[in-house]
């Protein structure tokens, strides 16, 4: 294993956890354009952990170390997803350590440890949000696994990044169940990431929210290190997307040297920036589900997936 | 050759784009809704049959290619708006009985499909052959459509959708029916949409509703 490639790694984890906020403030402002408000700063986001970090911290008297430390943990796992995400380079050493069945098991963790922690204070917002996220995770999950299938059938591995090296390597063919694969997975991505369908992302107020009910009782450090790891996990999704349905410009096994990296930095940018403006339109035309509707959209993204499962089968491609 | 292969391989993921536009359909509750997917699925239609009639450098299916584009695409769509706009049901919805369990009667009926076109398939020589599982999918999950619907309208979309799925498999596996016949049923469904017409608004005024539950009892309380 060369030095190299642990340099690419680093760059890769670096790149994400910095412009994973970016990504978030970019989706504000296009959702700000198209409702015909003025635009926040494309900085804001950062503006805003800045704030958080140099606050005071206010815990609630039974908050338990449970409380504090699941900050950290939400954090430290979307870290370590972004760096088994092929975002930029397929060569990526931590890659071994996981596949995308383990990557899903990792968000899993950090909806758990949410979850626990937002139960442990013991108010009813809370225990409500933690609740609910339950049941969107363990519909959306098996949809998620669903779409990951697909891919594995089409490219025969389990592994991120050596799907993207086998999507490369056929880039020619696009095979029908993509379609629906990709329906899916847009539907799942908007599902976990308390987007609009399921939950609206800038609510605070109501008895709807989701996310944001588990958040309450957070403050200062521990907020900021929070919203960082649900920008980060929007940024993983969408990148995950990238690997299995768009993987042009990523640089792949073998493809040394300063070139490359800069055409995948560029392609990341260029992809990202539609992709959130493609998000902020979705939002802005769809209605937010009735909480009893959620179960259904799920198992409308899951069937998809199986769906497209079956073409591949069926149809023989 | 690589250029035959190519069009294959567009018209499989047109065929799936059928498929999802169908399964769509299935669970879309609002009729005006369901009138636009109808819309996209004649698009769809449209863009097939040409890439067939290209592929197999047959003149006459440019045809009936152009004749879905004018009936399915653009009258029957104007026709069904214009219909539910002076009904009044443009903003209709539907409770739809447990759309999950629908999907995966859905997905049984695609797998049916899949096996009923299995030996057609293997003896067909069309550029198009694998695509006859997926037209006998749009066909059944149109029936499907029609059982679960409850309205009027929207039965008659399903009708529409199940055409199209019949007109998608005659394509898919003998290159089109012979074009008097093409006509003819061109014709049949644009009379039957105008009689279909008549009746929503005898159905309206016999039972203030478009709901086909009032047609089951047989005698006025």
């Amino acid at each position: 294993m060369k030095a190299i490639s642990f340099v690419r790694q680093f760059i890769e984890v670096f790149l994400a956890i910095a412009i994973a906020p970016l990504f978030t403030g970019w989706i504000a402002k296009c959702r700000a354009w198209l409702q015909n408000r003025s635009a926040p700063p494309l900085l804001q986001p950062y503006r805003m952990l800045r704030k958080l970090f140099f606050k005071d911290v206010a815990l609630a008297k039974d908050a338990s170390i449970f409380f504090r430390a699941t900050p950290y943990v939400l954090f430290g796992t979307m870290v370590l997803a972004a760096a088994i995400i092929p975002s930029l380079v397929t060569d990526l050493p931590l890659a071994r350590v996981a596949d995308s069945i383990a990557l899903v098991g990792l968000f899993a963790t950090a909806r758990v440890f949410l979850s626990l922690a937002a139960m442990d204070i013991g108010t009813a917002f809370g225990t409500l949000g933690a609740r609910r996220e339950m049941m969107i995770g363990f519909l959306a999950e098996p949809a998620l696994l669903m779409v990951l299938f697909n891919a594995f059938m089409l490219f025969g591995s389990t592994s991120l990044p050596s799907l993207v090296d086998g999507n490369r390597a056929h880039q020619s063919v696009v095979d029908p169940s993509v379609l629906f694969a990709a329906v899916a997975f847009l539907m799942v991505l908007l599902a976990e990431n308390a987007r609009i369908p399921i939950d609206n992302p800038s609510t605070h107020l109501e008895l709807t929210m989701i996310h944001e009910a588990m958040l309450l009782e957070y403050s200062a450090r521990h907020l900021a290190l929070v919203e960082w790891a649900s920008s980060l996990k929007l940024f993983n999704y969408a990148c995950i997307g990238f690997a299995l349905f768009l993987p042009w410009g990523i640089a792949t096994n073998g493809a040394d040297g300063l070139g490359p990296l800069l055409i995948a930095i560029a392609s990341l940018t260029g992809k990202l920036v539609i992709a959130g403006a493609a998000l902020a339109i979705i939002e802005s035309f769809s209605a937010k589900l009735r909480i009893f509707r959620a179960p259904e959209y799920l198992a409308m993204s899951f069937l998809l997936a199986v769906l497209g499962l079956l073409v591949h089968l069926l149809l023989g491609a | 050759m690589h250029n035959s292969e190519l069009i294959a391989q567009i018209l499989k993921i047109l065929a799936a784009g059928l498929l999802l536009i169908s399964f769509a359909m299935l669970s879309a509750r609002r009729t005006q809704q369901l009138i636009t997917l109808f819309a996209w699925q004649g698009a769809l239609l449209f863009i097939s049959t040409c890439l067939v009639a290209y592929g197999a450098g047959l003149r006459e299916m440019y045809y009936s290619a152009a004749l879905t584009l004018i009936l399915k695409v653009i009258t029957l769509p104007w026709i069904l708006n214009r219909l539910i706009n002076s009904l009044g049901a443009q903003w209709d919805t539907e409770q739809l009985v447990n759309v999950p369990t629908t999907m995966l009667a859905g997905l049984l009926l695609v797998i049916f499909a899949f096996g009923l076109a299995q030996p057609i398939t293997s003896i067909a020589t069309t550029i198009t052959r694998h695509t006859l599982g997926i037209a006998l999918a749009v066909i059944l999950l149109s029936f499907l459509m029609m059982i679960t619907r409850r309205k009027a309208v929207t039965q008659v979309i399903g009708f529409l959708a199940m055409e199209n799925g019949l007109f998608f498999a005659a394509t898919s596996a003998t290159y089109g029916m012979p074009m008097v016949i093409e006509l003819g049923v061109a014709l049949d469904l644009l009379v039957g949409m105008f009689i279909l017409g008549i009746f929503f608004f005898q159905i309206r005024e016999q039972f203030d509703s478009l709901d086909l539950r009032h047609m089951e009892s047989l005698k006025e309380d």
